[in-house]
């Protein structure tokens, strides 16, 4: 179990630093999330109050498109020099791997979505009376979800020839009720908020919907490494 | 390892199975139509819209039931790594996107005279809707450019992991606290359930089930079939190569 740890640590140290030397992914995501705000701020009018109501889609609109960047990239350029092959022989038990990739993937979105989301809120004009640690609550849990099942299924289609094509499509309907999760309790957090007894029942399907698939993907990752 | 079942390297016959099944389904059909549009008696509210609904919870149920499979084979081919197991899966989840599609155009034909609107977020509409995404996805998983045997443990995993949702579209009109979709059969509760049916409504209903089930196998069985002769010509492809090359 220590050992597991260890080197997932290990994995998610190496993505991340070869990250902090080339800054490509997070550099992409952030321009990306930045783009997709400048061009919800021209298609809804930020100075109309109805525009509050697309808010916390808007959140999980940035999320999703930013980190599939991020995911496509996780497994592809491992399969260059052949590195996933040395990672499959290398001594190590294969959910290691994928955990240490779970971790590096979410820190980047998380370190995009520390940017952006202040950002979408400025932009927008938009100001926050919510709970705000159950508003980090909702966050994590529902990126780390999308980012739990999206790095498995990086893994899956990294063996594909258009991954990029494909990762969207397997990851969307399988995510989806999650994110209608996370949409809705994001909305009651934000805008109505006589409903928090509903968020919270929201946050316990988030809750159970992460710890069913992260087990999961944890367990049949081995299969999708095997040679 | 094991992964070639030898009981494919022979080209298949059709089975004694196939052939009761295919004979009992011809009759089964025409009774089932019988049943549904001349036996049974033309709903009060609805009008003749209602026969439709037999056809569409049937065909409901068989697409559940066809993604079941999936998931128990997938699991399966992944213990035993027998290539007739990863056939089964393929072809059952290809029989359940046919069934899902029967269930999403059926819905909105009776839902435009019953809500007076062809489609509405309602939870199970949308679960379905997510669900026949989700097997397209695993159909083009299916079709990946890699070798049989990695294509059949990533479409596995795949199905083991898409059909954790089917649950969840299954008691979401029990979560949600749907009013649009009502709760026909029995498990519902007590305010409009299963005893609100006519008997001869039952009956047509759970014919249609029972026939819409035997439907399935016999498409199964003959999906089963165009696979192995396919595996089969592969086969025979490579060999001819090797003969050529050599």
């Amino acid at each position: 179990m220590n050992n597991l740890f260890k080197a997932a640590f290990i994995i998610a140290g190496k993505d991340l630093y070869s990250e902090w030397k080339t800054k490509q992914v997070v550099t992409t995501m952030l321009i990306f999330s930045g783009l997709v705000i400048v061009t919800f701020s021209f298609a809804f009018d930020p100075s109309n109050n109805a525009v509050r109501a697309i808010i916390p889609g808007l959140i999980w609109v940035i999320t999703i498109f930013s980190a599939i960047l991020g995911l496509n990239r996780s497994f592809l350029s491992e399969t260059k020099n052949d590195n996933l092959y040395g990672m499959i022989v290398s001594p190590t038990d294969p959910s290691s791997i994928y955990l240490g990739k779970v971790i590096a993937n979410f820190v980047f979105v998380l370190i995009v979505q520390l940017i952006s989301i202040p950002v979408l809120f400025l932009l927008f004009d938009f100001r926050f009376l919510g709970n705000l640690p159950m508003f980090l609550v909702v966050i994590l849990l529902g990126t780390f979800g999308f980012i739990s099942v999206g790095t498995f299924l990086a893994g899956l289609t990294a063996n594909s020839k258009s991954s990029e094509m494909l990762l969207p499509i397997l990851l969307f309907p399988i995510v989806s009720p999650l994110i209608i999760a996370a949409v809705q309790a994001t909305r009651i957090l934000l805008v109505d908020f006589e409903q928090l007894a509903s968020a919270i029942s929201w946050m316990q399907l988030m809750g159970a919907y992460n710890l069913v698939f992260f087990v999961l993907c944890l367990i049949l990752f081995e299969y999708v490494l095997e040679v | 390892m094991k992964l070639i079942n030898d009981d494919l390297t022979v080209i298949p016959r059709d089975s004694m199975l196939h052939k009761v099944l295919f004979y009992l389904s011809i009759p089964m059909v025409l009774v089932a139509l019988y049943l549904a549009f001349i036996y049974t008696p033309i709903e009060a509210k609805m009008g003749v819209v209602q026969k439709i609904f037999y056809f569409h919870v049937a065909s409901a149920w068989v697409a559940f039931f066809a993604f079941f499979v999936v998931a128990v084979f997938s699991i399966m081919y992944l213990i035993k790594r027998k290539r007739i197991y990863d056939v089964i899966a393929g072809v059952s989840a290809e029989i359940g996107v046919v069934y899902t599609a029967i269930v999403l155009t059926t819905g909105p034909i009776w839902g435009r005279s019953a809500w007076n609107a062809w489609w509405s977020w309602e939870p199970r509409l949308t679960t379905t809707l997510i669900l026949f995404f989700m097997y397209i996805a695993y159909i083009m998983i299916r079709h990946m450019d890699v070798a049989w045997e990695k294509r059949a443990r990533f479409a596995s995993v795949f199905g083991i992991i898409s059909f954790i949702n089917v649950p969840i579209v299954f008691m979401s009109i029990r979560w949600w606290n749907s009013t649009l979709h009502p709760v026909v059969l029995g498990e519902g509760g007590a305010n409009e359930s299963g005893g609100g049916l006519e008997p001869s409504m039952l009956f047509a209903l759970i014919f249609t089930v029972f026939m819409m089930t035997v439907l399935y196998f016999v498409l199964l069985q003959k999906g089963m079939y165009i696979e192995r002769l396919k595996i089969q010509a592969d086969r025979l492809k490579e060999k001819f190569q090797e003969k050529l090359a050599s």
